[in-house]
């Protein structure tokens, strides 16, 4: 990190539905590698701006990149380097496995061999490889999620946008998901991670806490700690949300 | 795009319920209104009351049991009993015949004989009514040499179906409603399904196409409906003998079209509806009761007040129905339904259309 070499780039980013402001003037970059999470409290604006920045809306105004490209422009170049994992649930529960890598991989547009490989290595890691041909719906929930990330970064998106990923899950299958979460942006991948659990934001580079569809605070979760005088940023959220009340 | 096609398919045949309204409705309909749901009278129980039981009354009842449209019912011998096995539900029709009948009909007077049917069925009764005054004008012509009185004996013949088998007209009805169940229903269904879950934004986040996806969802079911429509044809071919009369390919072609109208009706429905119960009701409501009831399919247009006929203009199985039934009855070419069939092309486009912009508001 440090390299300044940016990934996603926000500029006075706003959003309105009618006269309603979901987002107002959000301005925030990324950097590649890097985990962002993306903090607030529900109706705060977290998933309109991550529905733009994925391309699924088109922003009011505001200068906006991501991966280099032009979101009101080149949303299909977008596209192929993002993945995505919404906070419903995005597998096929009537399908196995590996018919759901089968036609993830598909619409990416890989290779069978490669999404071969791929299964391969995403199952071997998770220890699930005996499972490849159960319908997904028999699984826990746990390691349903975890296959949903899988299948988010099986075709090495630069940026992988997580929508609550760990929505309902035990605190175990948090922390193994967190790992996850790790390895990938050790490998380079950039995670953008929205959350309302504020001992996940301990686990962010940086984090930016979001109240009434504007930034109010973005920094690394140590230093917010120092600015807002908080032990730990469950503190530091509800200190911005009071004074913003 | 292959990938999501198989997709689609592996949904299909995993659901019992698709697997069900898929392959076993088209036999069970086409069965079903073959053999039990006729407008034909056959062996319908039928009492009589014979006040004068002489040779000529007798022979009368005789004539009537013999047509095969009736059956001895209960044994009443007063009038008063006529409601009371109504009410039983077993007797249709009860047949009065007058005292001293073949008396009055040598010295010339009017015999009296009288019909009373039940008519909580109203078109049974109907039925029954003409076929035993059928049968007892055709006795009285012939004990009365038709040169005494002249009487006007319209001679009909009925053209296209000549022994009027119902088993013709609901043909090309239960085609229509079984390519609107496939086609719309279960394609809005399935791509109501996908917003419901979830899935359908991994799929927008996707390289694909909104196109891609729409395509994607609706081919296994252009293939699935088509074969249905043809499983049906063959079925009311070889079991119930459903002429074919027509040119088969303009038939499958204009098949074809019809898929097509209500494929896109189906993604029109599930971009207004947000998850399957939505979907599935606007189907049923929009599609499935106007497709049975207003399309003429079983009750003629031409009986329904100004307004409900004005109303089934715009319903695309009308159009269809008169299409493939002056094909397979009639053997009639494009010349004759090119209007039919432009409507139906019209319709569709303005469904892909209105689709198209929906999607993308949507979006946007």
């Amino acid at each position: 990190m440090g390299n300044n070499e940016y990934v996603i780039e926000a500029e006075n980013l706003v959003k309105k539905f009618g006269s309603f402001v979901a987002n107002d003037n959000l301005t925030f970059k990324v950097e590649k590698g890097e985990i962002f999470g993306f903090l607030g409290a529900n109706g705060a604006g977290k998933t309109t701006a991550i529905r733009i920045l994925c391309g699924l809306l088109l922003p009011t105004s505001g200068k906006i990149t991501v991966a280099g490209q032009n979101v009101y422009t080149q949303t299909e170049a977008i596209k192929k380097q993002i993945g995505y994992m919404s906070q419903r649930f995005s597998l096929y529960e009537d399908l196995t496995i590996n018919e759901n890598f089968r036609f993830y991989g598909g619409i990416y547009g890989m290779s069978r061999i490669k999404i071969k490989e791929k299964t391969a290595e995403m199952l071997d890691r998770l220890g699930i490889e005996s499972l490849k041909n159960s319908i997904v719906a028999s699984l826990p929930l746990g390691i349903r999620q975890k296959l949903s990330f899988s299948v988010a970064i099986m075709h090495s998106p630069q940026i992988v946008f997580l929508d609550e990923p760990t929505g309902g899950v035990d605190p175990i299958t948090r922390r193994q998901f967190w790992e996850l979460i790790y390895e990938a942006a050790a490998k380079g991948i950039t995670v953008f991670v929205t959350t309302h659990y504020m001992d996940e934001a301990e686990y962010c580079n940086r984090v930016s806490i979001m109240v009434d569809g504007r930034i109010e605070a973005l920094d690394t979760p140590r230093n917010l700690k120092d600015k807002f005088q908080a032990k730990n940023m469950d503190e530091v959220f509800l200190k911005l949300a009071r004074k913003a009340g | 795009m292959k990938q999501f096609v198989i997709k689609e398919f592996l949904h299909i045949f995993r659901d019992v319920r698709s697997m069900v309204i898929l392959f076993g409705m088209p036999l069970v309909q086409v069965l079903l209104f073959g053999y039990a749901i006729t407008n034909e009278v056959k062996d319908v129980k039928v009492s009589v009351i014979d006040q004068s039981y002489d040779y000529a009354s007798q022979a009368v009842v005789n004539k009537l049991f013999a047509s095969g449209y009736f059956l001895k019912g209960e044994h009443i011998s007063s009038t008063s009993e006529i409601e009371e096995s109504f009410r039983k539900g077993e007797n249709k029709m009860v047949v009065v015949i007058g005292p001293d009948f073949a008396g009055k009909l040598e010295t010339g007077q009017q015999p009296s004989i009288q019909l009373i049917a039940d008519a909580s069925d109203p078109n049974t009764a109907n039925l029954l009514v003409s076929y035993a005054s059928g049968i007892i004008n055709a006795y009285s012509r012939e004990l009365i040499p038709a040169a005494n009185i002249p009487v006007i004996v319209p001679e009909s013949r009925m053209l296209y179906n000549p022994s009027l088998r119902s088993v013709y007209m609901f043909v090309p009805g239960i085609i229509t409603i079984l390519l609107m169940l496939v086609s719309a229903m279960m394609t809005s269904i399935s791509i109501a399904r996908e917003k419901e879950l979830g899935t359908m934004e991994v799929l927008l986040v996707s390289p694909l196409k909104p196109f891609q996806i729409v395509a994607g969802k609706v081919m296994p079911y252009v293939l699935l409906s088509f074969i249905n429509a043809g499983s049906i044809l063959i079925l009311s071919y070889y079991i119930f003998n459903v002429p074919i009369n027509g040119s088969l390919l303009l038939l499958l072609g204009e098949t074809i079209l019809f898929i097509l109208l209500a494929l896109s009706l189906g993604i029109f429905i599930s971009t207004i509806s947000n998850n399957q119960q939505t979907a599935m009701m606007l189907s049923m409501f929009a599609l499935m009761l106007p497709t049975i009831l207003l399309s003429g399919f079983i009750f003629p247009i031409e009986n329904m007040p100004a307004v409900l006929q004005w109303f089934s203009l715009i319903m695309p199985p009308r159009w269809f129905i008169t299409i493939i039934k002056s094909i397979m009855l009639k053997g009639s070419g494009i010349e004759y339904f090119w209007k039919e069939t432009l409507i139906l092309a019209g319709m569709t486009l303005v469904f892909i259309l209105a689709s198209i912009k929906k999607f993308k508001i949507r979006l946007a």
